[in-house]
């Protein structure tokens, strides 16, 4: 595996947006935390099988907004969401939709790597069991597919047995993508997935964004610039609740079109 | 160290002023003075417990000695006899502890769950704080309910199965009733140490609430669920004043769980206080007893909880 922490924006040829139909569509969505509003009137798209960065100060609303898209935010009492989340077209806000369903269909990885209390194997069939019934040659297969996949499989064939918790950190996250992945989502939401691991692992992580936006779409939200714009595709820039800017991340990080978004990329506030 | 090599000085202040010694022997005599302080009170607690077993050990010898084995097979309480046998308090005070645990865990773990997992916010709060005001209610008020509204009812209610009201299950049932406070207050307390963040991961896998609980949160903390078992168990086991009130005091050993009997708190309640002579000795044998059975259920728990340790990946 190859790892480059260029700090540089990488040459990228211009994409086609058309060439990847929209898989998550927002339309006019507000959200508040009790009486605090959170998301102010967001509108956007992101497109299949292309990585969208949300970028922004702390406490703009990047990670609330990421939460809205598996409707996590339900857990808690007194959230409250208005507008539009489609989904491949279908309002995943409409009361009729399965949230259980709907988040096997949309997996996350959160900051910190979160794994349960059970064997490696078991973490990454864990998922699976749920909505899935397959045979254990089938489940082995998937589970080594997964493995592989967040490029972890070579540092944990041998102790698949073993406790998930006894990883390290950086193995720890990358199970975490592949419990995530081994559901076969749709749609990835990575909630600043390496801000808890060291450069080398950030790398892996950061590698295996690239590969798995092949299959997946992806959203991340991150504190660190160079990460989106090393990984991500499309770019959005939050601030106090508000989409600022949202466009392609060369484009954002070059020539962006809004003061404001300016000012945070070169590090002038934020 | 007294190996000092060539060119190292002997002394060994770090060239410190006498103000400054003088503070380092004090503080060194204060911490020394401290950790003996603490040390010993951690011994006493030993000292206590040793004392406490050894007393009732010697208070109990003469009946032990003049019943040997037949203090535990003998199947009466029979003090104008003068025959003692333990049996029917022993195995009443662990039906009853049994009872009580066998309905109290699975009631505590579904408000403990309801609790932290699905509790609308306005109810929380309440509903936590009556949990807490009842496990502070004292026994008496129970063992009067047990008396005035339970046995009534049962006996009422279910002639054949409580042909008495009290009984063994009856106090059970209040034991129940008094430790699913405790064990749902515990279980609420661990079941919130798990990181929001885990539970979320389970539920942004697609679980339900009841396979976040099973394979997630409850593997997360169950050292602190046993805990909470051992602590309403140790509760059930040593209850005496509720249990006197609603057990039907009978002497006599009865295998029926819904009939009447005694337990070792129960039965020496009722007879400690005018006992003298080889009865006395009997009744402080039994304390024994219920301390060594306390003993085993605390020993049987940790050697389960390790066992569940091994067992799990590590």
């Amino acid at each position: 595996m190859t790892t480059t922490f260029s700090h540089t924006i990488p040459e990228r040829a211009a994409v086609d947006q058309s060439a990847y139909p929209t898989k998550l569509q927002v339309n006019n969505l507000n959200f508040y935390y009790g009486d605090f509003q959170a998301l102010k009137d967001i509108s956007l798209s992101i497109p299949a099988n292309q990585v969208t960065a949300f970028i922004g100060p702390s406490g703009c609303g990047k990670s609330t907004l990421l939460r809205c898209f598996n409707r996590i935010h339900d857990l808690y009492p007194g959230l409250k969401t208005e507008g539009e989340l489609l989904l491949n077209g279908q309002n995943i806000n409409d009361k009729r939709i399965d949230i259980n369903l709907l988040r096997a269909r949309i997996g996350m990885v959160f900051q910190k790597p979160t794994p349960f209390p059970m064997s490696v194997y078991d973490n990454v069939a864990f998922g699976v069991k749920l909505y899935e019934r397959l045979s254990s040659r089938d489940m082995d297969e998937r589970v080594e597919w997964a493995l592989k996949r967040a490029a972890l499989w070579d540092e944990v064939k041998d102790k698949l047995k073993n406790n998930g918790q006894a990883l390290s950190g950086g193995q720890q996250q990358r199970l975490c993508i592949a419990r995530t992945i081994a559901v076969k989502p749709e749609v990835i939401l990575l909630d600043e997935p390496t801000s808890a691991l060291d450069p080398i692992s950030t790398g892996y992580i950061e590698d295996l964004i690239n590969e798995l936006k092949k299959e997946y779409t992806i959203a991340i939200v991150t504190h660190n610039m160079q990460q989106a714009a090393r990984v991500s595709d499309i770019t959005a820039f939050m601030y106090l609740g508000e989409l600022v800017e949202c466009g392609q991340t060369d484009q954002i990080f070059t020539q962006p079109a809004k003061k404001q978004t300016e000012d945070y990329i070169t590090g002038r506030y934020g | 160290m007294t190996q000092s090599t060539s060119g190292a000085s002997e002394d060994v202040t770090l060239g410190a002023t006498p103000t400054e010694q003088s503070a380092v022997k004090r503080n060194r005599r204060l911490d020394g003075l401290f950790e003996h302080t603490t040390r010993g009170f951690a011994l006493l607690v030993l000292l206590l417990l040793g004392t406490i077993m050894m007393s009732l050990a010697i208070s109990g010898w003469p009946a032990l000695s003049e019943f040997g084995w037949h203090f535990f097979t003998e199947d009466r309480w029979a003090a104008n006899l003068d025959r003692f046998g333990a049996l029917p308090a022993i195995y009443g005070t662990l039906v009853t502890s049994g009872i009580a645990i066998a309905i109290a865990v699975p009631v505590s773990m579904g408000i403990a769950i309801f609790l932290t997992e699905k509790c609308p916010a306005a109810l929380r709060r309440p509903l936590g704080t009556t949990v807490e005001l009842l496990a502070g209610v004292p026994s008496i008020i129970y063992g009067m309910w047990g008396v005035e509204v339970l046995a009534p009812f049962l006996q009422s209610h279910f002639p054949t199965i409580f042909p008495a009201g009290t009984g063994l299950a009856t106090a059970g049932l209040i034991l129940a009733v008094m430790i699913i406070p405790f064990i749902t207050a515990i279980t609420r307390d661990v079941m919130l140490t798990v990181p929001p963040m885990v539970r979320e991961s389970a539920y942004g896998l697609g679980c339900t609430t009841w396979e976040v609980t099973r394979s997630v949160i409850f593997p997360s903390v169950k050292g602190g669920l046993v805990g909470g078992v051992i602590l309403g168990l140790g509760r059930a086991l040593g209850e005496t004043m509720a249990v006197t009130f609603v057990i039907g005091n009978n002497l006599f050993f009865n295998p029926t769980v819904t009939g009447q009997g005694t337990s070792i708190a129960a039965l020496i309640a009722n007879q400690f206080p005018e006992a003298d002579g080889l009865q006395r000795s009997a009744l402080l044998a039994l304390g024994l007893m219920l301390f060594v059975i306390t003993f085993i259920v605390l020993a049987i728990a940790r050697v389960m909880l390790n066992r569940m340790d091994r067992r799990a990946p590590k």
